[in-house]
C-alpha cells in the first residue's frame, strides 16, 4: 500500500503543479522582467517594477482597496452573522433559507452586477420609483461612487460569510444556549458571552473568505464605480489590457498576494494566541 | 413538610402528540426526588418544563408557591445539570462556575466559586478548560456551576449516563452525600431504576406521559401499584396472574402446601453472589428463583416445585 501511495497522490500533485504552481511562477518571473517596446516582455531582469509599486499614486490605490475590503468585510459580518444565526434556528426551514442564500450563484456575477446597474442608475428602478412617488425631484446619485462599489462587494460576497458562520453555529450544542439561560443570562448576555465567542472561528474564516476576494475585486469597482473608484484589481487589469505593461501588472499582483498572506498570517497568529 | 415545587395537571403536546398527560407532583423542600421511567415516558419533558425551556400546553409549575409558567429560564431560581453537561468550552473551570454568579450579580464571586469547587473537589483545576478534564471532572464542574447559585431546586438530567459504570456507582453515593451536605432539593431524572432506588428519598415512576406511582423507594419496589411499576423496578415471575419477585421465589424437590407449582428446571445460572434457577411451569410460563449458592444443586431436566410465601405476592389495586 505504502509503495502505491505516491501514485495515488500523483494526479493531485500534477493538478497542483500545472494549474497552481506554474501560473504563480510565471507571474513571479514576469514581474522581474522589463516591458517590451510594443508590450510583451523583454530583458533585462530588474526589480524596477517593485520600486514602482511603492509610488504614492499606487500606494493610495492600495490603501483605498484595503479600506474598501475592510468595510465590505465588516458590513458582511454585521449582516451575515444575524442571518446565519436566524437560519441555524429555523428548524425545518433551514435548507430552504440556505438555498435562498445560494440562489444568486445560479446566474453569472456579471449579469447580477448589470441588474444592479438597472436598479441604481439615474433612470433606474429606484430613482424612477422615488420620482414618481414625488419624494425626490432630481435623481439620487446611487451609482458610480464608493457606496455603490461597497454595496456590490457586500452583495457579492455575503454568502461566503454566511456559510462558514452557519456551519459553526449548527455544530454548537443547543444545550449551551439553554445552559446560559439556566444560569441567569438573558438573550443579550447569552449572545455576547456564549454564542459569539463560540462562533468566532467561523466568523474569522468567513471574514477571510470575504476580505481576500474583495481586496482583489475588479469587476464590481469597474461596473459600479464607473472607473472613478479604482481599486487594485482594476490597476492590475489595466496593466495587462490597456497599458500593456505585463511586468508591472505582475509585480502589483505579487505585491497584493504578499499583503494578503501577511495579513492572514497575522490573523492566524492572533487566533492561536488571543491574548 | 412544605412543598418547594408543585406540578399541577401539567399537559404538553408536541405536534399533535401528547407527551405529558395530567402530571401532578409535590416535591418536599430539601429532599432527593427522582423521576424514573423508560425513554419517551415524559420525564425529561417534565424537567424542561420546570427549568422553563418549554412551556406547558396546560397546567402550572409552582415554585415556592408561585406560578412560574411565564418566567423565562433566567428568571427562575432553579438550575439544571445537563446530560451532556453543556460546559462552556471557551471558559475555564473557574469561568464556568463564575458565569451564573456574574449574570445574577451575586456578591463575593471569588469566594463562592472557590467554595463550590472545594465542595466538588476540583480545587487546583480552576484554570483548566473543559476539554482538558475527564468525564467525571466535567460532571463535577457542571454540578458546581449550578450549586454555586444555591437554586431552590437542582434539576439533574441523567447526570450519570455519560460516565463509565464503575464511576457511575461511586457517583451515586457522592451525589447523595452532596445533597445531604448542601441541603438543596435535588430532582433527578433517570431511566435507571437502580439509581432511583439507591439515591432517592422519594421517587415517581412515569410511563407514557403520566405518573404511575409516587412513594419512597421501599414503597414503590415492595408494593408497586401497577404491573408496569413492578416490571420496571425489578424482575417479576408471572404465574397464573400472580406476580412474585425472583428473590421471593423458592424452589424445592418436594411439593408445598398452598402456593406451589410443578415445574421443570431449564437452566441454572451462576451469578457469583447467587444462583438463578430458571424453570418452566406446566402452564408454559417461565419462573426464575434467585437462591443462595449453597441451597441445593438443581440440574436442567429436574422436576421441581416452585413456591412462595403468600405475603410476597405483588397485588395491584
Amino acid at each position: 500500500m505504502s509503495r502505491l501511495r505516491p501514485w495515488f497522490l500523483a494526479p493531485a500533485w500534477a493538478w497542483w503543479a500545472v494549474l497552481f504552481a506554474a501560473p504563480l511562477l510565471i507571474v513571479a518571473a514576469y514581474s522581474l522582467l522589463t516591458r517590451g517596446a510594443y508590450g510583451g516582455l523583454s530583458r533585462p531582469w530588474t526589480f524596477e517594477n517593485y520600486v514602482r509599486v511603492a509610488d504614492p499614486l499606487y500606494l493610495a490605490i492600495l490603501g483605498r482597496s484595503i479600506v474598501m475590503a475592510l468595510a465590505a468585510t465588516a458590513l458582511c459580518v454585521l449582516l451575515g452573522f444575524p442571518l446565519a444565526l436566524f437560519i441555524s434556528r429555523s428548524g425545518r426551514r433551514k435548507n430552504l433559507y440556505l438555498q435562498l442564500v445560494l440562489l444568486p450563484f445560479w446566474t453569472s456575477f456579471l449579469v447580477r452586477l448589470y441588474a444592479w446597474l438597472f436598479l441604481l442608475r439615474d433612470t433606474g428602478l429606484v430613482n424612477t420609483f422615488l420620482r414618481s412617488a414625488g419624494l425626490i425631484r432630481e435623481p439620487l446619485p446611487l451609482l458610480y461612487n464608493n457606496g455603490a462599489v461597497l454595496l456590490g462587494l457586500v452583495y457579492g460576497y455575503l454568502p461566503f460569510l454566511v456559510l462558514p458562520v452557519y456551519a459553526t453555529l449548527e455544530r454548537m450544542d443547543p444545550a449551551l444556549v439553554e445552559a446560559a439561560a439556566d444560569l441567569g443570562a438573558g438573550p443579550w448576555a447569552s449572545l455576547f458571552r456564549v454564542v459569539l465567542p463560540l462562533a468566532a472561528p467561523g466568523i474569522g474564516a468567513g471574514a477571510a473568505l470575504v476580505f481576500i476576494p474583495c481586496l482583489g475585486a475588479y469587476l464590481t469597482p469597474d461596473l459600479l464605480g464607473g472607473g472613478r473608484t479604482v481599486m487594485i484589481g482594476n490597476l492590475v487589469q489595466n496593466q495587462f489590457t490597456t497599458a500593456r505593461d505585463w511586468p508591472f501588472g505582475s509585480a502589483v499582483s505579487v505585491a497584493l498576494m504578499a499583503i494578503v498572506i501577511a495579513l492572514l498570517a497575522l490573523l492566524w497568529r492572533k487566533a492561536k494566541n488571543p491574548l | 413538610m412544605e412543598s418547594i415545587l408543585v406540578l399541577r395537571n401539567l399537559v404538553k403536546d408536541y405536534a399533535g402528540h401528547r407527551v405529558l398527560n395530567d402530571v401532578s407532583l409535590q416535591i418536599a423542600r430539601g429532599g432527593f426526588f427522582s423521576l424514573v421511567g423508560p425513554s419517551g415516558c415524559g420525564k425529561t419533558t417534565t424537567l424542561r418544563l420546570i427549568a422553563g425551556f418549554e412551556q406547558p400546553t396546560a397546567g402550572e409549575v409552582l415554585l415556592n408557591g408561585c406560578c412560574v409558567n411565564h418566567r423565562r429560564p433566567y428568571d427562575r431560581n432553579v438550575s439544571t445539570v445537563f446530560q451532556s453537561y453543556a460546559l462552556f468550552p471557551h471558559l475555564t473551570v473557574r469561568g464556568n462556575v463564575e458565569f451564573g454568579l456574574k449574570r445574577r450579580r451575586k456578591p463575593d464571586v471569588l469566594a463562592r466559586a472557590r467554595k463550590a469547587l472545594e465542595l466538588v473537589r476540583l480545587s487546583g483545576k480552576e484554570n483548566r478548560y473543559p476539554a482538558e478534564l475527564s468525564g467525571g471532572e466535567r460532571q463535577r464542574v457542571a454540578l458546581a456551576r449550578s450549586l454555586v447559585l444555591e437554586p431552590d431546586v437542582l434539576l439533574l438530567d441523567e447526570p450519570l449516563a455519560a460516565l463509565d459504570p464503575g464511576l457511575r456507582k461511586q457517583m451515586r453515593l457522592e451525589l447523595k452525600a452532596m445533597q445531604r451536605e448542601v441541603g438543596i432539593t435535588f430532582l433527578l431524572v433517570t431511566h435507571d431504576q437502580d439509581e432511583a432506588l439507591s439515591m432517592s428519598d422519594r421517587m415517581a415512576v412515569m410511563n407514557n406521559g403520566h405518573i404511575e406511582q409516587v412513594g419512597t423507594p421501599e414503597e414503590t419496589y415492595l408494593s408497586p401499584r401497577t404491573p408496569f411499576v413492578a416490571n420496571f423496578l425489578g424482575s417479576v415471575n408471572w404465574m397464573d396472574g400472580i406476580g412474585v419477585r425472583p428473590e421471593n421465589t423458592r424452589v424445592s424437590y418436594e411439593p408445598r402446601d398452598g402456593c406451589s407449582r410443578r415445574a421443570m428446571v431449564t437452566s441454572c445460572v451462576f451469578l457469583g453472589n447467587c444462583v438463578h434457577v430458571v424453570a418452566r411451569l406446566e402452564t408454559g410460563e417461565e419462573a426464575v428463583a434467585e437462591i443462595a449458592r449453597g441451597n441445593g444443586t438443581f440440574r436442567p431436566g429436574d422436576t421441581v416445585h416452585i413456591w412462595w410465601n403468600p405475603a410476597d405476592e405483588l397485588s395491584f389495586s
